[in-house]
């Protein structure tokens, strides 16, 4: 076993863990933030997507022992309680979601895609946001979605 | 006198969902978010080879591993636990939710292991020693129907789950009649014959949120609660009853937040089954979640349909006759549906066209593949393909334009309801306004004109274009062995607010916002006053469920027919209080009052409070406001459409690029627009992933080698161009609200529309037809001088 610490949503969290223990259980069982979904097992899919010191990681491809020592967002605390974050208002807005399951994964990997390119054009999002499966929008919602957050965000 | 707000009528407006604050924040409750106290894990080890005879079964590592509660094989689990019921009146091989001595395919259950947590549980599944007398593998569909290289079930001979079920003209109604006269004299007097073989290849349906149970059975109430990702907690709840042996009284399914389904979470797996049987047995919670890996070998495929197609027309292009013979790879098993899905490729045959002389014929065929089952669309795309991808090769035989050959062999709207020789009715049409909406928004001529010029530079450019026709709205109680219909209950509670239950249980469909804008309507109250209730037996009454395109044709409909009895209550609540009559009310703006006369307004809410505490009651009421309603539809709906499509193929490298899509559907009236985009948005993306990149691939031995993520291409992003849409109505009579449904209907024109794009393209080279998918290694053969 191992103790791991780590920042999660700005609060301080310990805890001894199973070196193999992956991130994404980590934040999901033993922390309970259930928002960060698991959609495969071989890291395609980016429903587990969260920000790792403020990139964009897929939160099955880290053991949380790697995590250890840094600072996490999910999706729980993309936004201050009450609020929306630009993105999750625009997939309100744009009808950018279905069922929802990749939904949390493929806000963060946004939040990631617009923090490297604030003003990206459709070709870019679309190429930005490959590394995110829905089976549900056929994608357009989500571009629109992404586009208006960067209009909004400029 | 303060002044109401006037409330904007929402039916038919882009209202956003509310579904979704829950959902971008992370807040939704999924099956694998829910932790009970005590809970323990499944993992099941899978068989890993396609065929064979289990010789033994080794669990002592297993069951020696520190936090396993205990491992169950087949044979014990067949101790409580009795073989897997099917919905569909076709005799069926006996399905054991985890196989007692004989595998039928790689992935089948053998063990279940029973432990503290995921990993521990995983680990031990690993640690089953299974040993196999392997058995020859029967992958090839044809080859099967002969009754090799084995038969896999004794009594199925030659591998024949359904022999030969013939349908259409000069066929009687059960089948058993067969007049060959019109059919023959159709094809002996046409000009032109188009006879092709078509694949419409095994897809695996990948919901996002894989399959996940949970099951918990509380021995001192002798009750089961049973949490599934499915679209049908009632059907669930009818099956877990009967194979755990309790009443369906004992018994509460829900259905959480679902991430998706597709057709394959109607099915009521053997997962489901063994964690109800395992937690009733051992009195603790259980849960089991799929893993990607594991969903592609355990959930149902779909498609998987070889269709030997015929087509007969005279010079002009009038269409002469039909035939459709298909052969049904089902894999190894029947599950619910598994055996009715092809049916309605028969069924729909028809298409959109006045056809003389039709016949369909269907067999069904085992193989050691995971069973096959519904997959939006189900059975209809296969019907679609074939049939548009033969009026696109006729069109070319013709030298016709395909649009104009559609065109002269429509169903006209003056022949509706038109009984097809299939053996649907199709309710409502309007065919060739689909067909010219789409030809204007897509600018047809102008898109000839660029892809003749791109053309003369040498590239490889084609056009596609197909109608379609599905069926959906199922149905009447006649064609679903669940019942056909859907049931609802409206609430106005005591403080004037309103909640309703409804069966049709949704996982993306945004019944919670659609349903909410008709009650909103209806009773003329705030859109945020209306809560609907769905997913769970102990909440929701009765209940089919979600599929077939139904929710809002057959559950809006329950609903608002629940909802105009307790409206029509209340009115004689509100009338007794007004001293009025009860039809001279208008409810609106949250508000009732006497017609005519706005200054006798009193809120909605006041009313409400009176139909609870009624003093005076009023002669002939009861208190409370609170009725329900199943509504029985008389038909199905059919709805239907117009897609186009542009391609280019890269000469060099055989990759296929789209440029353009244009889709315009017909679903009848529609509550929201938003949501409705949404919905065809979807069913495009996997038509046309199916037409490009999907596909699920067996090896000769029976293994799956598209088995992850790494080798099936699921569509991404950058796959699809911004997809163009309109819509025509044309209202159903099949309902009051005149609405067909649409969760489905993009699958339908979307995968003949791309591949005729890709024949069109390539049809320089000689090419007829190309099976899907349209992967550039096939496409860069066929440039490099193979035809197809």
């Amino acid at each position: 076993m191992a103790q791991v610490s780590m920042t999660v949503n700005g609060k301080a969290r310990k805890a001894t863990v199973d070196p193999r223990v992956l991130l994404v259980h980590f934040l999901r069982e033993n922390l309970r933030l259930t928002g960060t979904h698991i959609g495969c097992d071989t890291s395609q899919c980016g429903a587990c997507t969260v920000l790792v010191d403020g990139r964009t990681v897929k939160s099955c491809t880290v053991f949380a022992v790697q995590a250890d020592g840094s600072s996490i967002t999910t999706i729980e605390g993309l936004a201050p309680d009450g609020q929306l974050h630009a993105l999750q208002n625009a997939f309100w807005e744009e009808h950018g979601l279905q069922c929802g399951y990749c939904t949390p994964g493929m806000i963060m990997a946004a939040v990631g895609l617009l923090k490297d390119n604030p003003t990206p054009s459709e070709q870019q999002i679309r190429e930005g946001i490959s590394g995110n499966f829905c089976r549900c929008t056929g994608y357009q919602h989500i571009v629109n979605a992404i586009q208006r957050a960067a209009s909004e965000t400029r | 006198m303060p002044t109401t707000p006037v409330l904007p009528k929402l039916v038919g407006q882009r209202v956003k969902r509310r579904e979704d604050p829950r959902l971008i924040q992370g807040r939704g409750t999924y099956v694998d978010d829910i932790a009970l106290i005590g809970m323990q894990h499944l993992a099941f080890k899978r068989s890993d080879v396609a065929h064979g005879k289990i010789r033994s079964i080794d669990t002592s590592a297993a069951s020696a591993m520190d936090g396993v509660e205990a491992v169950f094989t087949g044979k014990q689990i067949a101790e409580f636990l009795g073989p897997m019921p099917i919905g569909t009146p076709f005799p069926s091989p006996e399905h054991r939710a985890v196989a007692v001595d004989t595998v039928r395919y790689s992935g089948e259950p053998v063990a279940v292991v029973v432990a503290t947590d995921r990993y521990v549980a995983r680990d031990a599944a690993d640690a089953i020693v299974v040993s196999y007398d392997p058995l020859p593998a029967v992958v090839d569909v044809e080859q099967a129907m002969t009754g090799q290289p084995a038969v896999i079930h004794p009594d199925f001979k030659n591998n024949l789950a359904v022999p030969l079920v013939p349908s259409g003209t000069g066929v009687s109604a059960d089948g058993s009649k067969v007049d060959d006269s019109a059919i023959d004299a159709a094809f002996a007097q046409a000009d032109v014959v188009i006879s092709q073989r078509m694949v419409n290849q095994r897809l695996a349906p990948n919901a996002m949120e894989p399959r996940g149970v949970v099951a918990h059975y509380e021995p001192g109430k002798g009750t089961m609660t049973i949490w599934s990702s499915t679209q049908n907690p009632h059907i669930l709840r009818t099956f877990i009853a009967a194979l755990t042996g309790l009443g369906q009284d004992q018994v509460r399914a829900i259905a959480p937040e679902v991430g998706g389904g597709f057709g394959a979470k109607i099915n009521i797996y053997g997962e489901e089954y063994v964690a109800a049987a395992v937690s009733k047995r051992l009195g603790i919670p259980v849960k089991w979640s799929e893993d990607r890996s594991e969903a592609f070998v355990a959930t149902i495929h779909g498609r998987d349909i070889l269709g030997y197609i015929d087509l007969a027309a005279k010079r002009d292009g009038t269409l002469l006759g039909l035939k459709f013979k298909l052969i049904a790879d089902i894999g190894a098993y029947n599950m619910l549906l598994t055996a009715a899905i092809p049916t309605l490729t028969m069924m729909m045959a028809n298409g959109t066209y006045n056809i003389p002389a039709i016949r369909a014929t269907l067999t069904e065929v085992f193989t050691n593949k995971t069973p096959t089952d519904a997959y939006r669309g189900a059975g209809r795309p296969e019907a679609t393909y074939f049939l548009e991808r033969a009026m696109d090769m006729l069109a070319h035989e013709l030298k016709m334009d395909p649009a104009e050959l559609r065109r002269k062999n429509f169903i006209k709207p003056s022949q509706f309801p038109f009984a097809t020789q299939t053996g649907a009715i199709y309710d409502s049409g309007d065919y060739e306004k689909a067909l010219d909406a789409a030809l204007t928004a897509a600018k047809w001529d102008q898109l000839k004109a660029e892809r003749d010029a791109a053309r003369a530079q040498g590239r490889l450019v084609g056009l596609g274009l197909s109608m379609y026709v599905e069926v959906c709205g199922l149905g009447p109680s006649a064609a679903l062995p669940t019942g056909g219909w859907e049931h609802s209950q409206v609430t106005v509670e005591r403080d004037g607010r309103i909640s309703a239950t409804t069966g049709a249980s949704p996982h993306g469909q945004g019944n919670e916002t659609t349903f909410a804008q008709m009650l909103a309507d209806q009773f003329g109250v705030p859109f945020e006053h209306v809560t609907i209730l769905h997913g769970d037996t102990g909440v929701v009454k009765q209940g089919i469920g979600t599929f077939g395109s139904r929710s809002q044709a057959v559950g809006g409909t329950a609903l608002m027919l629940a909802g105009g009895k307790v409206k029509k209550k209340m009115a004689k609540f509100a009338a007794a209080m007004f001293e009025a009559h009860e039809d001279d009310l208008v409810f609106e703006n949250g508000m009732i009052a006497v017609k005519g006369s706005p200054a006798s307004a009193k809120p909605f809410s006041a009313i409400a409070a009176y139909a609870y505490v009624p003093v005076p009651l009023p002669p002939g009421l009861e208190p409370g406001l609170s009725d329900e309603a199943f509504f029985e539809p008389a038909n199905n709906t059919y709805p239907f459409g117009c897609h186009i499509s542009m391609m280019e193929i890269d000469r060099e490298t055989g990759e296929p690029r789209l440029l353009k899509v244009v889709a315009i559907d017909d679903a009848g009236n529609l509550i929201n627009p938003l949501i409705v985009e949404g919905q065809i948005h979807g069913g495009l993306a996997q038509g046309i992933g199916q037409a490009m990149i999907e596909e699920v691939v067996y090896g000769e031995d029976g293994q799956l080698l598209t088995g992850s993520y790494m080798d099936y291409a699921l569509p991404r992003a950058i796959d699809f161009p911004r997809f163009e849409l309109e819509a025509t109505v044309t209202p159903t009579p099949v309902n009051p609200l005149g609405a067909k449904g649409v969760g489905e209907a993009g699958t339908l024109g979307s995968t003949p529309c791309i591949v005729n794009a890709a024949v069109d393209a390539l049809s320089g080279l000689g090419v007829k037809h190309i099976d899907m998918m349209l992967r550039p290694e096939k496409l860069w053969r066929i440039i490099q001088g193979g035809r197809s």
